[in-house]
Formats: C-alpha cells, sequence, structure tokens
C-alpha cells in the first residue's frame, strides 16, 4: 500500500513537472533557425525530394551512423547472449506443431512480395516517406512471416553475416569518399545530383539508404532469429 | 500534445507499479512512444504539409509551406534506438527466466543489499 502510494505520488510529480514545462508552450508558426535553413537550401545543396531523409541520411549523417552502430550493438549483444551451447542444442529439438496450410501458403504467396515492397520502400527513400529503416524492417518482417509459418526455417548465416559487414563497411567507405571527393564525411555531392525528383538523383542518398537497408533488413532477422531459436 | 503526456505518464506507472518484467518492458514502450508523439508535436505547424517537395509544395516557397523536418528526423532515431533497446531488454528477460523460470522482478535480488 506504501508502495503504491509512494509511486503515484511520484507519477504525479512527473506529471507536475510535464504541466509545468508544457505551460508556457505555444505551437510553432514559423520555422526556426536551422530548420529554415534546411528547407530552402536543400533543394540546391542535396537534391533530395524528400526532406527528412536529406537531414537523416547527409546533414546529420554521423547520428545515422551512430543509430547504425547501436542497432549493430543491440543485435550483437541479442546474439550473445541468445547462442545456444553446443549439448544444448540437441536437447532442445522438439517436436513442434506445423502451421496450418493457409499460413504457410500465404506466407510463400506474399513474402516475395514483402520483400520487394521492403526494396523499393528503401530504394524511394529520398523521392517519398520511408527509407532504409523502415525497409529494412518491413523485409524482417517477411522473414518473420517466414519463421510462423515454417518453425523449423533456418536462415543461411553466412550469407546475411557477408550482406551485414559489406553493407556496414561500404556505408562507411561511401562516408569517406564524401570527405575526399566532396566537402566532408557523408557528404552526397560527390555523385552528380541529377535530375531533381527522378530515382537516380540526390547524389549518394538513395546508395547510403539502399546500404541502411540491407544493413538493417539483415540485423533485425538475425534477431529475430536468435529470439525464436531461444523462446521455446 | 495531451496524449503523449498522457502515454508517457502510464508507462512510466507501468514500469513502477508492474512486478512482471515483460509489463515493465512494455510500459517503458508506451512511454517511448509518448516521447515520440510529443517530439513530433513540438515540430508540427498548424496547416502546413509534409516535409517533401513535390507536387504539393512549392519548392520556393517551401519554408512557408512545410513543418519543421528536424525534429522527425530525431524521431526517426529514436525510433530505431527504441526498437534495439527493446530488443536488448526482452533478451535479458528471457535469459533470466531461463535462469529462475521466472518473470516476477522481485525474485532477482542478488544485487540488493
Amino acid at each position: 500500500m506504501v508502495r503504491r502510494a509512494f509511486s503515484l505520488l511520484l507519477i504525479l510529480a512527473l506529471a507536475g513537472i510535464f504541466f509545468s514545462i508544457l505551460k508556457g508552450w505555444t505551437p510553432m508558426t514559423e520555422l526556426s533557425g536551422v530548420a529554415r535553413d534546411y528547407v530552402a537550401n536543400e533543394k540546391e545543396q542535396l537534391g533530395a525530394m524528400n526532406l527528412v531523409t536529406a537531414i537523416v541520411v547527409t546533414y546529420r549523417g554521423l547520428d545515422t551512423l551512430g543509430e547504425v552502430t547501436v542497432l549493430f550493438l543491440a543485435a550483437s549483444g541479442v546474439a550473445v547472449l541468445l547462442r545456444r551451447k553446443r549439448d544444448e542444442a540437441a536437447a532442445t529439438v522438439k517436436i513442434k506443431r506445423a502451421a496450418s496450410e493457409i499460413v504457410t501458403t500465404g506466407a510463400s504467396l506474399l513474402s516475395p512480395f514483402i520483400v520487394m515492397f521492403g526494396a523499393y520502400i528503401f530504394l524511394n527513400g529520398h523521392l517519398s516517406p520511408g527509407g532504409g529503416f523502415q525497409g529494412g524492417a518491413v523485409i524482417a518482417s517477411a522473414v518473420l512471416l517466414l519463421f510462423l509459418a515454417h518453425p523449423d526455417y533456418k536462415l543461411k548465416h553466412a550469407v546475411l553475416n557477408i550482406i551485414e559487414s559489406f553493407s556496414g563497411f561500404a556505408y562507411v567507405l561511401v562516408g569517406l569518399l564524401g570527405l575526399f571527393l566532396a566537402g566532408g564525411f557523408l557528404d552526397n555531392r560527390f555523385l552528380p545530383l541529377g535530375h531533381f525528383g527522378s530515382l537516380l538523383s540526390a547524389g549518394a542518398i538513395p546508395v547510403i539508404y539502399v546500404l541502411i537497408g540491407l544493413k538493417v533488413g539483415t540485423e533485425l532477422a538475425t534477431i529475430l532469429e536468435n529470439m525464436k531459436g531461444r523462446a521455446l | 500534445m495531451i496524449l503523449g503526456v498522457a502515454l508517457v505518464l502510464i508507462g512510466f506507472w507501468g514500469l513502477i507499479s508492474r512486478k512482471n518484467m515483460i509489463k515493465m518492458i512494455l510500459g517503458l514502450a508506451i512511454a517511448e512512444t509518448g516521447l515520440q508523439l510529443i517530439m513530433v508535436t513540438i515540430g508540427y505547424i498548424d496547416g502546413r504539409t509534409a516535409p517533401i517537395l513535390d507536387g504539393a509544395v512549392n519548392t520556393l516557397l517551401a519554408v512557408r509551406q512545410v513543418v519543421d523536418p528536424v525534429p522527425q528526423a530525431l524521431v526517426l532515431t529514436a525510433i530505431v534506438i527504441g526498437v534495439a533497446v527493446n530488443a536488448l531488454m526482452l533478451t535479458f528477460v528471457i535469459r533470466l527466466y531461463q535462469k529462475k523460470q521466472s518473470l516476477n522482478i522481485s525474485d532477482y535480488k542478488d544485487l540488493k543489499w
């Protein structure tokens, strides 16, 4: 009871803090400083239609590199913690109930299209809402569907690891190319900006987003497989 | 904005008052969603459109037509980090459960004195 009252008090204090912060808050009516600069000059500087993408990949590219690193660390952490020991692997093999025919048929019918949709999302990241992270998550959802339909489904780890390491390495390499050939680390302008609004435009932004999409997709797929393998 | 604050408060309430570790993680995830909602709301400007320079936006007048893209980019980062953190926390829970066959946080007193 005391515990409950105490936690209620804590929440009320938090609500009070929020209230005092929000009391003086008025909705924005104009873009402020740096945002106005981004919106006004982005078309000439980077040539990407999607401003959020331009900010994520180029203006704040270093942030995104760090973000990819965090995701990689989390995936490695999951893999280390859920690693099967050799003697355990044989012991935990149980007979699992197979998925129903509707699920298996639906999964085999839909998963190629889901992967294609994910690829579409990260290829068009600089033109429309979407991008590498979202596309990668969509691809991982196709993998999840396959796991649901076929409980014994095994991913090819060698292929996944190669794709993941290659795309992480190539991401940094593209950043370094920007450093040497253009204005700075992760600058996208060492490739021609192209025609504004076409698929092959905005310099290196599509390249970077494809790499991020592949990396995120493989990482999330590996996390899913590790969790599936252990949580029996 | 109010919805975001409410979500944050509900999430932290769940984090504090629940004993089941999975429910605590869910509480944290709810609080996270609330924070992201608050951040997007801060960048929202009434009557403007998404920061994508397509047919709906005149590129010369874009500064007056789109909402603030910076908080949206930050929220994108926050969502990805949130996914990573949640995955790692659930992994810890799986490992702990395998050790003691219990999801109750009160059963883990090894770090208490």
